[in-house]
């Protein structure tokens, strides 16, 4: 064994409620999920030494150090580009604890998107890609961003508005399944779908993400030491960052190959250090800010050819019983938009056999953080 | 509307357009343009640089036409076009820009229905030297 295969596993997650609106704080979530998490694991918060959160996160380590009673933590990592950074926290914690610079990891994301302002609406302040070239002509929101490399993408290879909708229809099939889902109980159908007004076009209503509040956390801790925890250990088989050469963040269009973005790069590292391929992923949880971000990472991260993630979602491959069923508990676009932690969870229930929309036999998963932007992924198994 | 707030390495770019030129930053030894300005070059880790000076022309590579909610500046024009265009001197770089029927003319000026991946355009600059793109042939 080198490395980190295997030789940490998550072993707790929690979550508060989601919704438009929660009355109680970012804090206050951050708290509340953490607990549940270290709960979940049977693990007591004095026992924490380590923790990584990534950018956009509000609640400061010291201060959820302080409020729930953390023990001396000696590694602490926060992971730059908001949602590119989710997978990256278990990353760190797992590379910390195989290296032996700590023992009890936590990693959490809390939000109040749903009832807060919207980042791009603030112009006093400087946004991660240089504005000074998009901003002026009314390129202003992450949705035109990445519409921009959506219709270019549609173009190049012929891919249409119903590929984009058979990507929208999984994630809200799963989370009908998903009493905690935003979306429980409210179907999506091909005419709400192709009615609805645009936001930015190419992209729909329906292609963009929930705006939630909400709060989830998970535990990382030695394969070891996961023997003796409260649930099974689901273990973190391969992990990486991928920032690649010439990356420009949102506008990836200023690089000489626009249409492959991050996730090829973190996608290389991460089958390199794996013991399995893409044919043996039973379940995917994968970044939906947009629709369009899944048939580009379905490419990137090799379960398909450059230029066929369109197709490859055509015959229900990605509802549940399909080739690749997707984001099992309806994902940023029907579950809730937490900048990607809920995929983590998720991926954690169905390596447990816990799902509202259970893989049968689900034995190794890929979860995978923002792509568009310097991200990460992991590869979990039981 | 949102005013460019520009740094060190992109002010030249501004200055230049406010007099009416497109200039591309490139290395001043190995000649390779790029964008958006930046202190060093890639290719050979030069530190000079100059401001070449394109024709102007370009194809659009990709638009968007964004529609509210947006800024309220932006939500009066809305729905209007924002395109990317590869400029003709130097296929690998994209900027981003509006295409709008004459020079001077509202961002929403131009049918958004009636933009095509692959049109030739040309630069022009309006009032406060903000680069526009026409059509190169209406
Ligand atoms: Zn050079």
């Amino acid at each position: 064994m080198t490395g980190i295969k295997d030789a940490t596993a998550i072993v707790g997650i929690g979550q508060t409620s989601f919704a438009k609106h929660l009355p109680e704080d970012e804090r206050t979530l951050a708290c509340r999920a953490v607990l549940a998490a270290l709960d979940d694991a049977g693990i007591a918060p004095g026992e924490v030494d380590a923790l990584a959160s990534y950018t956009m996160e509000e609640t400061d380590e010291v201060e959820l150090a302080k409020a729930v009673g953390f023990g001396d933590l000696t590694f602490f990592s926060k992971i730059g580009f908001g949602g590119g950074g989710s997978c990256a926290t278990v990353a760190h914690l797992a590379a910390a604890i195989a290296a032996g610079q700590a023992t009890v990891g936590v990693a959490w994301r809390s939000r109040k998107r749903g009832s807060g302002p919207r980042p791009w609406t603030n112009t006093a302040v400087q946004l991660p890609t240089p504005a000074q070239w998009t901003r002026p002509f009314g390129l202003l929101r992450p949705a035109d961003e990445i519409a921009m490399l959506a219709r270019r993408y549609l173009h190049e290879y012929g891919a249409t508005r119903d590929h984009l909708f058979n990507v929208a229809l999984a994630c809200r099939n799963r989370a009908n399944q998903n009493p905690a889902a935003v979306m429980y109980e409210r179907p999506l159908t091909r005419e709400m779908y192709m009615s609805s007004r645009w936001i930015s076009e190419p992209l729909c209503l329906y292609d963009n993400c929930l705006e939630t509040d909400g709060a989830l956390a998970c535990v990382v801790v030695s394969a070891e030491r996961a023997r003796d925890c409260r649930r099974a250990p689901v273990y973190v088989h391969s992990a990486a960052q991928g920032l690649p050469a010439q990356h420009h963040g949102m506008v990836n269009y200023w690089n000489d190959d626009p249409l492959t973005g991050p996730a090829w790069a973190a996608a290389r590292h991460l089958w390199k250090h794996a013991d399995f391929t893409p044919d043996d992923v039973d379940v995917a949880q994968i970044y939906d800010a947009f629709t369009p971000l899944v048939p580009l990472s379905l490419e990137g991260y090799g379960f398909c050819g450059r230029g066929e993630g369109g197709a490859f979602t055509e015959g229900g491959a990605l509802e549940t019983g399909g080739r690749l069923p997707l984001n099992t508990g309806g994902g940023g676009l029907s579950e809730a938009y937490v900048h990607g932690f809920n995929l983590i969870n998720e991926g954690v229930k169905q390596l447990r056999g816990t799902s509202t929309a259970q893989v049968p036999g689900a034995a190794t998963c890929l979860v995978t953080a923002g792509e568009g932007v310097p991200t990460s992924a992991l590869l979990l198994r039981n | 509307m949102l005013t460019p707030v520009t740094d060190a390495d992109g002010a030249p770019f501004w200055r230049y357009a406010a007099r009416g030129e497109l200039r591309v930053q490139a290395c001043a030894d190995c000649g390779e343009p790029r964008f958006p300005p930046r202190p060093c070059c890639p290719h050979c880790r030069s530190f000079t640089s100059e401001w070449r000076p394109t024709s102007g022309r370009g194809r659009i590579w990709s638009y968007v036409v964004p529609h509210p909610p947006l800024l309220p500046d932006y939500a009066a024009q809305a729905p209007y076009n924002v395109i990317l265009v590869e400029l003709a001197d130097a296929p690998r770089i994209r900027m981003v820009g509006n295409l709008v029927s004459e020079p001077g003319a509202p961002l929403g000026s131009f049918p958004p229905d009636q933009v095509r991946i692959g049109a030739r355009v040309q630069v022009v600059f309006d009032g406060d030297g903000l680069p526009q793109w026409i059509l190169e042939r209406p």
